[in-house]
């Protein structure tokens, strides 16, 4: 039975509730031509293989239909945003490493734009470029993080493998660069903490090909697969008026053609140097908004390519910032393009060594907004494919 | 009398012959899942890790044996052993030897297709007597799915009894000819995917789905009671493939003693070995496309496989 032919009537439950709702309770439904369909209640997550973190989906299905699904979040609330308010604006950094927890560079980088635009601090070149070149690799990481999640969802253990093995490399550079493998703490207001390791850059330049190559095995043994390929074709379709109007960014807009990258189109940094492109999808589905990623990471690794090119010596962190940064009453916003999408950080100062008010504008909890519209209608199965495709990460979601 | 006592003595020693078949299968599986992910494997619990599955047992055997409190206690109980039994006794018109099975009968191959399909209402009841909404969910796929499959299982089947003009395993071996491997291939390929969909392995493991349903019907399973589900799949397993070797690929090609027994297990270890392989490979179909496959791929092709059979055997 289709299930836009359903219309609720009666619910013997009343409006779900969050605390009481008891695992197989069913609701009453009526289908329009009189007859009552039974409705299970499926409770995905908290704790979930499919749900990358801590999300739970109240999920209605109708046989294998999901007619409603419901995320509840906040499980992975830790209150970052006040507790930034009593910290010194170095001491936010480390906290900020844990929100974007598979692409921390980026949390970091927004926080210190944010920071450098409220103090009026000037960045030094080489410390721009290193965070291009750290940031590039880290949306690498981070989108192999994400194609080998729908990858496993869709149930191929195989590819999962193959990207994680691409993304472990990249955690091994940073590992090198900063001794972290996941929290880094690197890029900070006014450059970023260390001078990269005798031979890294070469490394990487080395190691860029052999990647392309992992890349391209990874593309035909997934995504040239035709089961993959009807698992991820026309589902979970995300027009561009949507992706819009609900605040969408980053490859889940981009997959549905809308052409937002801040790189491009908000440019910050060293980027205008670079030629690169920006790949945008047409359909909107989860094939496209995966084809986005994959693509994505063959334009960073362009990037690193020419940033490393064109790097020269110099400082690596701006002269004169005192250890207690005090900026002037005022407020400032900056964003910059992670792996999710546009991701900003609004700062509010009284004139203290403490941050008044930290906001952080989520490109994860704007993007995941849309699993309730995109899995209505899919079974059940394409329910993990979606969420996945809308990559969530939970840190970043519930702050 | 002696008929219970050989009846004891044999379903003990078949049990033995798959727990060591189970034994050896987890071990041969991850093994190969090893090399194709880039790994190793087990390597540490005797050479190359041949002793990872036994040591996994043990610790099977001395887990807790959880039930549910929601679940229905005496189905809950009983339902492993459903899916087990019929499976196990789908051994025993296999014929491992030349011109030898454990019961030569005339309608081994009947028999070897009806009985281990009994074991879906072993699934149904282990979904529905969870009491969990993921073990409904996987039992119902896996009735739809076990059930789907039965027929372009059999029609394939069909062909190759057709062609030999018997139903008994060990009469097929016998009256073997080369030229019937390319006449039944369009047979051999449905019975290969639809045996694969009928024992629940990836790229058809949707009754399970680990990142859909967690584990499907066997959520909720612990300890030797969800042994008992993994030994009937790999029982299962090596069924369909001494099964798939003996009717379609020759088997012992006439060759008597253990010369005869290491061919037709030298073929069952590449049937294995391709099933896991695929299962390792391939993402996972979601239940509908599993389902047109089925009913307007499979089941065609096995109709197209009856009707060249039928067009050569005049001409014999």
């Amino acid at each position: 039975m289709n299930a836009s032919s359903i219309d609720r009537i009666t619910s013997d439950a009343g409006e779900v509730d969050a605390v009481t709702l008891k695992i197989t309770e069913r609701t009453k439904k009526i289908a329009t031509d009189g007859t009552p369909v039974d409705e299970l209640v499926v409770n995905v997550g908290p704790s979930h293989p499919s749900t990358h973190g801590v999300c739970r989906v109240i999920t209605h299905v109708d046989g294998e239909i999901v007619t409603k699904a419901e995320p509840v979040i906040g499980y992975l609330h830790r209150g970052v945003e006040k507790i930034a308010e009593n910290r010194t604006y170095l001491q936010v950094v480390p906290l900020t490493d844990r929100l974007d927890y598979v692409g921390s560079m980026y949390t970091n980088w927004a926080y210190s734009r944010s920071v450098e635009r409220l103090a009026g601090i000037r960045v030094p070149e080489r410390a721009e470029y290193l965070r291009v070149i750290t940031c590039e690799m880290q949306r690498m990481a981070s989108h192999m993080m994400s194609l080998g999640s729908t990858s496993g969802d869709s149930g191929a253990t195989t590819a999962f493998i193959y990207s994680f093995d691409i993304r472990e490399r990249v955690i091994e550079f940073f590992e090198d660069l900063c001794g972290s493998r996941l929290t880094y703490n690197y890029v900070r207001p006014g450059g970023v903490s260390m001078e990269v390791p005798d031979g890294w850059f070469d490394d990487i330049l080395a190691w860029l090909p052999i990647a392309r190559q992992s890349l391209s095995e990874l593309d035909r043994l997934f995504f040239g697969n035709h089961i993959a390929r009807g698992r991820l074709k026309g589902i979970g379709v995300l027009s561009a008026e949507d992706a819009v109007s609900w605040g969408a960014s980053g490859p889940v807009a981009r997959g549905s053609g809308v052409n937002w990258d801040l790189r491009k189109h908000d440019t910050y940094s060293v980027y205008p140097r670079f030629d690169f492109d920006v790949p945008i999808g047409s359909n909107g589905d989860a094939y496209d908004r995966a084809r986005c990623r994959l693509f994505e990471v063959y334009e960073s690794m362009r990037i690193i390519e020419q940033a490393i090119e064109q790097i020269e010596p110099g400082p690596i962190k701006a002269d004169g910032i005192p250890r207690l940064i005090a900026p002037r009453p005022g407020d400032a916003y900056d964003h910059i393009e992670s792996a999710r999408g546009s991701l900003g950080v609004y700062l509010v100062s009284d004139g203290s060594p403490r941050p008044y008010r930290m906001k952080v504008r989520s490109p994860a909890f704007c993007n995941l907004a849309l699993l309730p519209m995109l899995a209505e209608g899919h079974t059940l199965s394409d329910l993990v494919i979606v969420l996945g495709s809308l990559d969530p990460v939970f840190g970043e979601v519930d702050r | 009398m002696t008929g219970y006592v050989g009846g004891l003595v044999f379903g003990l020693s078949g049990g033995m012959v798959i727990a060591l078949a189970a034994l050896f299968g987890v071990w041969w599986e991850r093994k190969v899942a090893g090399r194709i992910q880039m790994r190793l494997g087990p390597t540490e619990i005797g050479p190359a890790g041949v002793f990872q599955a036994l040591a996994d047992t043990i610790k099977l055997l001395l887990k807790e044996d959880i039930t549910p409190r929601q679940a229905d206690k005496k189905l809950f109980r009983v339902a492993p052993f459903l899916v087990f039994t019929p499976i196990a006794m789908s051994l025993v018109v296999i014929p491992f030897a030349n011109g030898w099975a454990p019961l030569d009968t005339s309608v081994g191959m009947l028999f070897y297709l009806a009985v281990p399909a009994v074991s879906v209402i072993g699934i149904l009841i282990a979904g529905f007597s969870s009491g969990n909404t993921y073990a409904t969910l996987g039992g119902i796929r896996g009735a739809a799915q076990m059930i789907s499959y039965e027929l372009p299982r059999t029609l394939s089947v069909l062909a190759i009894a057709i062609l030999a003009g018997t139903l008994a395993p060990v009469e097929v071996m016998a009256r073997y000819e080369w030229w019937w491997f390319p006449v039944s291939l369009l047979g051999f390929i449905v019975f290969f995917i639809s045996s694969v969909a009928e024992l629940n392995r990836a790229p058809f493991n949707i009754p399970e789905a680990d990142s859909e349903l967690v584990a499907g019907y066997f959520a909720d399973y612990s300890g030797i009671r969800w042994a008992i589900f993994m030994m009937s799949e790999y029982g299962g397993i090596v069924a369909t493939s001494y099964f798939g070797a003996a009717i379609f690929l020759g088997g012992s090609q006439g060759i008597g003693g253990v010369l005869g027994v290491l061919l037709i297990f030298l073929k069952a270890i590449l049937l294995i070995t391709v099933i896991i392989w695929v299962g390792w490979t391939f993402p996972r179909f979601r239940s509908d496309q599993l389902l047109t496959l089925a009913w307007k791929v499979l089941t065609p092709m096995a109709l197209v496989q009856i009707v060249i059979v039928g067009v050569i055997i005049p001409w014999l």
